[in-house]
């Protein structure tokens, strides 16, 4: 899909010609847990701020080297003036990492509004629900005292309804990925979710609703091959997704993954009740969770074979970000529990940069390992 | 500069005898909680101690940080636990303190504060821990995992006062999984709890809190009475079983004697000359290289937030100094029911000094420039932990805005944790380099 992919090689022209258009503000999130549909209802246009995945120095100062890349190179973006446009800067709570690209972006970084979000680090405990209502309560009140307008049930409706369309138009978009040929690469299936976090979603919306037309029909001309899912950390990189499915001497096809640029994004919707924010903390708390946030029980795993074994898949690939501490506590228990479910699994270690060359002797390496499994 | 070697006079601790045993007895207390009937309960250092107190008085905790501190201090069974981690495909770069922990479950074995190594880990009857840090709950998640499906609980808490505003309904969420905790142990254990007993632990450990916060004021003095590497051995009991009547009692006499030593103008060093401050956990492995630093140099590391602030309960006043919490026997705290005991208790423990630095960078700044200006320090030296992403955190930050209000600071990378990460040669020629920058003569070879 053509029009993803300019989104996501466009983002920032994307954006300031959106703030042209529609005279409106433009917030930056940091981790998927930002509640965007209290944005979306005070008209504000929420994206996610991602790497560069260029080299740069200039988090030196900041952040110890031992912190992830993906939060340096977020930082990077911000130092360098990539997201010069940004209006306002919102965390909600998510790992330590990530925090501290907030609190250096807010330093360093001119920007009207910034906003710290206080989001449990748990999604299992007592108290939860109510707890996150009335930080969506102080959240909706800074905001309301920002753009000078309140936001009413209406909007708030209107919020829901557009994040809503967008988690189900994409689960649909899903759906074609589970044949034995599928309909999208796992490329595409990216560009679509990453997209979404990039532009206008009403706008995203349309043209997924177009797409989920004409898939029902469209035959790639590819051998898929491995069905390979991917479990980890944020992962925005595309080369990688390309060079797997495309560059293989063995085949290779990417058919679901759980990671926040992905399925854990947008897998569950709101339901519906008089309370819209607690109706909207209720949504976040039971999303798939990220590893950070998933004890003392670990429900992500359930939800991970789950989709293994509906889309069929035959081995995954385990990727985190280097240093990514809430992945890396869960990666030895789920090594082991996908080799309880007999799927294969080859573990790598992204970086700002991907060794693009290793990557392809390793991958094709575990593929060809897979020759007689499958 | 004075070079004179003696300029105060200097005097053991009376209460040091006391540190170690009661330090020992902490560990044997666990080993031996099964044939004395009692209970083993392991978590974070952190973890809200006086809700184990309703159990009984036979609960006795190993608490993760302090274990493991232990453990990287004996290279040769940390170099053991290390490589089992390792082996099992566990990530190096985690926290330094669980992998050592991780790594005696792993081996079967503990060690002991003397150097004595059990060929058993003791399964604890439970978790209990609170969750601050990516790291605290998932830590026993793995651990309970691998000990059988052995029972956690947790309680999450995604706020500090110094950094949001404290409202109801951000301390309701922490007593309502505190008193759901306090029905979980019920079930888990099969034992009645006990109210007041639990006020008794309650009242205990914010007086320990309260009397070691009030010694760490009293280094305010100069000469300095105590050093911060003696200063880790008397804090950490904060950390271990701050509720216990035998702690609580440790700590009035470390303060009265700390105060003692104010008033006859006692140091830890005779030759103070130069103070510093420190942050984050030291390399546990290497803690001469503070007694290299007050023989060769006189300089005294006075303390640090870590130090002063790792569960222990201060408030800041209107200029933003670190004061003691006010215990809520001296609040007048209602507490006439289990729920507004709890209540007040949580509306102390939050107030855990150390942990705002989780919650923001800034705020942590602006303390550390209010500890360098009351505790009269003359520089810091920021050890950039690789081995706890908690305390790391905003640490660059720190640095930069230390400097900015033309405070000498000086960094070096190392792991609390392991050893592996901490080059002592590289380290020494920094901060020399650095004493030499500032004119800090060596007054012993």
């Amino acid at each position: 899909m053509e029009q993803y992919t300019q989104w996501v090689d466009n983002r920032h022209d994307y954006a300031r010609e959106w703030k042209k258009r529609t005279g409106g503000k433009v917030v930056g999130c940091l981790c998927t847990y930002v509640p965007e549909e209290i944005l979306y209802a005070a008209n504000v246009l929420p994206i996610r701020i991602f790497g560069g995945h260029e080299s740069s120095s200039v988090v030196e100062p900041h952040i110890l080297g031992m912190f992830c890349p993906f939060c340096r190179d977020t930082l990077a973006q911000g130092l360098e003036g990539k997201y010069d446009y940004l209006d306002g800067l919102v965390i909600a709570q998510s790992c330590l990492h990530l925090r501290q690209t907030f609190w250096s972006w807010k330093k360093h970084v001119p920007i009207d509004f910034t906003y710290y979000l206080p989001m449990p680090h748990c999604t299992q405990a007592v108290g939860q629900n109510e707890y996150l209502r009335g930080e969506y309560k102080l959240f909706k009140e800074a905001i309301e005292k920002w753009t000078g307008n309140p936001i009413s049930d209406a909007d708030l409706d209107r919020g829901i309804e557009i994040m809503d369309t967008s988690r189900r138009l994409s689960k649909e978009v899903y759906q074609f990925r589970k044949p034995r040929k599928p309909a999208l690469t796992g490329l595409e299936a990216m560009e679509m979710v990453l997209s979404s976090q990039m532009v206008d979603k009403v706008e995203h919306n349309k043209v997924t609703q177009e797409w989920i037309k004409e898939l029902p029909d469209r035959v790639l001309k590819r051998d898929p091959g491995t069905r390979l899912m991917i479990v980890g950390s944020e992962d925005d990189d595309r080369e990688f997704i390309k060079m797997v499915e495309e560059k293989m001497s063995f085949p290779a096809t990417f058919v679901v993954e759980d990671h926040c640029t992905g399925a854990r994004y947008f897998w569950n919707e709101t339901i519906p009740e008089s309370d819209r924010l607690m109706a909207i903390a209720k949504r976040y708390m039971d999303r798939p969770a990220c590893p950070s946030k998933d004890w003392p029980k670990r429900t992500r795993f359930d939800y991970i074979f789950e989709m293994a074994k509906d889309w069929n898949v035959e081995a995954a690939i385990l990727m985190q970000q280097k240093f990514c501490d809430p992945h890396e506590l869960d990666m030895h228990p789920l090594t082991k529990a996908f080799k309880e479910h007999n799927i294969p699994t080859y573990f790598l270690e992204f970086d700002v940069i991907v060794p693009a060359g290793q990557f392809k002797i390793r991958m094709e390496a575990f593929l060809e390992t897979l020759v007689d499994f499958v | 500069m004075n070079t004179n070697k003696n300029l105060y006079p200097t005097e053991p601790l009376k209460t040091w005898a006391e540190a170690k045993y009661l330090r020992n007895k902490y560990y044997q207390d666990f080993i031996d909680a099964k044939k004395k009937g009692g209970l083993r309960v392991s978590g974070s250092g952190t973890m809200y101690f006086s809700l184990l107190g309703g159990l009984g008085k036979d609960v006795w905790t190993l608490t993760g940080e302090p274990y493991s501190a232990t453990s990287a201090y004996y290279q040769d069974f940390s170099t053991q636990c290390m490589e089992a981690v390792e082996k099992a495909g566990i990530a190096r770069d985690l926290c330094g303190y669980l992998r050592n922990y991780w790594g005696g479950v792993l081996l079967d074995k503990m060690i002991m504060p003397d150097g004595t190594i059990l060929n058993e880990w003791p399964k604890p009857d439970f978790f209990f821990t609170s969750h601050y840090c990516c790291t605290h709950a998932k830590w026993y998640q793995w651990c309970r995992e691998a000990g059988g499906n052995l029972p956690l609980y947790g309680i999450d808490v995604p706020w500090h006062p110094f950094t949001q505003e404290t409202t109801g309904q951000r301390i309701d969420y922490i007593v309502q999984q505190a008193l759901e905790g306090i029905e979980w142990m019920e079930k888990v254990t099969g034992r009645t709890y006990d109210d007041e007993l639990m006020l008794e632990a309650m009242d205990n450990e914010a007086r320990s809190s309260y009397y070691w916060a009030e010694t760490c004021v009293l280094n305010r003095a100069v000469p300095a009475p105590l050093d911060e590497k003696t200063i880790y051995s008397l804090y950490v009991f904060n950390t271990l079983c701050p509720h216990n009547q035998e702690i609580t009692d440790f700590y009035r006499k470390v303060r009265d004697e700390v105060g003692e030593r104010v008033e006859r103008g006692i140091a830890a060093w005779s030759n103070e000359r130069f103070r510093y401050i420190t942050d984050s956990q030291p390399p546990w492995s290497f803690l001469h290289i503070f007694r290299h630093l007050e023989r060769a140099y006189g300089a005294v590391s006075v303390g640090s937030l870590y130090s002063y602030a790792l569960e222990v309960n201060w408030d800041l006043d209107e200029q933003g100094n670190l004061v003691p919490a006010k215990t809520p026997q001296m609040l007048g705290a209602k507490r006439d029911t289990r729920e507004d005991a709890v209540r007040a208790y949580v509306g102390f423990k939050i107030k855990n000094g150390l942990l705002c630095r989780w919650y923001d960078s800034e705020v942590t700044s602006g303390i550390m420039k209010k500890i360098v200006e009351a505790w009269k320090a003359d520089a810091v030296l920021i050890h950039l932990n690789r081995g706890c992403e908690g305390t790391a955190i905003g640490q660059m930050e720190n640095r930069l805005d230390l400097m900015k209000a033309n405070i000498p600071v000086l960094t070096f990378e190392g792991n609390m944790g392991d050893y592996r990460e901490f080059d002592m040669a590289r380290t020494l020629n920094r901060i020399e380099s650095f004493f030499e920058s500032m004119g800090i003569e060596k007054i012993e070879s």
